[in-house]
């Protein structure tokens, strides 16, 4: 894992080498009137989710899926995101950057999208402040790319299941087949290496179905944002709502599975002096929060720092504005792509082995 | 900055689908399976049991035919030698006994023999006394037939007297 990270980094500061170089190149040479390729900009564009599946063409007026909006602002709204991107744009020049501003019509007048956000306007003005909308967000429950994302795989997920599930329901307990034979193994390996190597043996079987659940979830929907185009290209795993959500799932299992020398442990830790023990308290306390914080960034920055690396490493050739560069850049998104599919199987095994050992250390019994 | 604010419409439907999804996949999904991937290894630790406890058996068993085998051979041996013990003691005796037998035969055939020898040397005898008697009456017969004869034998006779 250690060593995944060293060569991560090692290859995004090369990537971000590149990039600088090609930007500097690029501005050298370039004095074309064409517009100005923003390497950060497409990248954090990619890796964000938006409320349209773009599927081919340019940036602006190219072919994308309009998805559902639904807001909830005086009642239930929903539109077409059609209306924001084939809406009015906004363009405002404030401390030399320029920000695009998509003003809603038809029935998103009065709104505004502006970085995947949707911003309720004030008698139809905008105000900005460094750079940033000041106008009041809508509750914006919109089935955006990452929703559908989800949905997607939630479904793929269920399908493949209850295939699995139901060949043993045909054929009961033998040697399976088909792609029974390819997921059980892993089952198996989340049951036995993950639940009952690190739960207490009498008391693991309640929490396997959470971490298969965990574990699928999570490798599957990392795997779909490695594939380019629909039904993958979303960043669902990469995304810190998806990732906050899941590491609070295992926060609350862990909080509601302790046992009383888990919170013993807690609050009044045995063996050290009771001065220790006032000290420990607040550190303990917070202990209990920072493990499934790091799950949750450890999750998000993994995924998000693979869908930047292979970005970078595709944008050298637009960048140099050379297809030769691709001679370069295709190899290497390759290698990280491959990488990416250890990673993406890596970080569903950590995610779920790391919250069947905070779970296995709340059920633990004392022993002395 | 908003790449790590979470968004709350995508935490209500991550939310939400993860919920539905784990239910579903575990009322429909991993209670079969697991279940079925338990019976399974259940079924194949039961069926190694029985394997290893029906080796154990069979090498019991092994061992018990191997003892009686040896038992059985044993007794062959034991009785093809008393057999073989009698047999030739059998032989021994009728040996012995035939032995007796002949002898006391050869002795009854040599005392016929030597009476038979007696009997018939008695009437050959018998049979020359009466010959050479017939041979002397036929020659005394042929002396006395004339006169002459008897005169001549007389005087003989007297010859032989005088003679003394």
């Amino acid at each position: 894992m250690q060593k995944a990270n060293k060569f991560r980094f090692f290859v995004q500061n090369l990537t971000l080498l590149f990039v600088f170089l090609g930007a500097v190149n690029f501005t050298v040479l370039g004095n074309e009137p064409e517009e100005k390729f923003n390497v950060s900009e497409m990248i954090m564009h990619h890796i964000k989710d938006a409320h349209e599946w773009h599927l081919f063409g340019p940036e602006h007026g190219g072919t994308s899926i309009y998805l559902p909006v639904i807001l909830l602002d005086n009642g239930l709204k929903t539109f077409s995101s059609k209306h924001f991107y084939h809406g009015e744009e906004v363009t405002l020049i404030k401390d030399s950057s320029t920000h695009h501003i998509m003003k809603g019509t038809g029935p998103a007048t009065g709104y505004a999208l502006f970085h995947e956000k949707i911003y309720k306007m004030k008698n139809g003005k905008l105000h900005m402040h460094n750079g940033h909308l000041t106008n009041a967000k809508a509750l914006d429950f919109s089935i955006t790319k990452n929703v559908l994302s989800l949905l997607m795989g939630a479904i793929l997920i269920l399908l493949i299941m209850l295939s699995v599930a139901r060949f043993y329901k045909k054929n009961g307990a033998v040697a399976p087949k088909g792609i029974a034979k390819f997921l059980e193994p892993i089952i198996v390996m989340v049951r036995d290496d993950i639940a009952k190597a690190n739960i207490d043996h009498h008391k693991y079987q309640k929490y396997v179905p959470y971490l298969l659940t965990v574990f699928f979830f999570i490798w599957l929907n990392n795997m779909l944002g490695l594939v380019p185009f629909l039904p993958g290209g979303a960043n669902l795993t990469g995304n810190i709502s998806v990732t906050l959500f899941l590491a609070v799932c295992t926060l609350l299992v862990t909080v509601f599975s302790g046992n009383k020398n888990y919170w013993g442990h807690i609050f009044w830790m045995p063996g050290v002096p009771v001065p220790m023990k006032f000290f420990m308290m607040p550190i303990e306390l917070i202990g209990v929060l920072t493990k499934p914080f790091a799950l949750m960034i450890r999750l998000f920055a993994n995924i998000t720092a693979g869908h930047i690396i292979v970005l970078a490493l595709i944008s050298i050739i637009f960048i140099n504005k050379n297809v030769a560069w691709g001679g370069l850049s295709v190899p290497m998104a390759l290698f990280i792509s491959i990488l990416e599919l250890l990673v993406a199987f890596l970080q569903a095994f950590l995610f779920s082995m790391l919250s069947a050992l905070f779970i296995g250390a709340a059920v633990e019994e004392a022993h002395h | 900055m908003d790449l790590v604010l979470p968004d709350f419409g995508l935490l209500f439907w991550t939310g939400l689908v993860f919920c539905c999804l784990l239910f579903l996949l575990a009322k429909f999904a991993w209670k079969p399976i697991l279940s079925a991937v338990n019976t399974r290894e259940q079924k194949i630790t039961e069926a190694l049991e029985l394997a290893e406890k029906t080796k154990a058996e069979m090498q019991s068993l092994q061992a018990e035919n191997e003892k009686i085998l040896k038992e059985a051979r044993a007794e062959r041996d034991s009785i093809l030698k008393e057999a073989k013990e009698l047999s030739n003691q059998m032989i021994e005796d009728a040996k012995s006994k035939s032995k007796v037998e002949a002898e006391k035969i050869v002795e009854a055939a040599r005392q016929s023999i030597n009476s038979e020898k007696a009997a018939a040397m008695a009437e050959l005898k018998n049979h020359v006394a009466v010959l050479s008697l017939e041979i002397a009456e036929k020659v005394v017969r042929g002396e006395l037939t004339s006169d002459d004869k008897q005169k001549a034998l007389a005087d003989k006779l007297a010859g032989d007297i005088n003679l003394n």
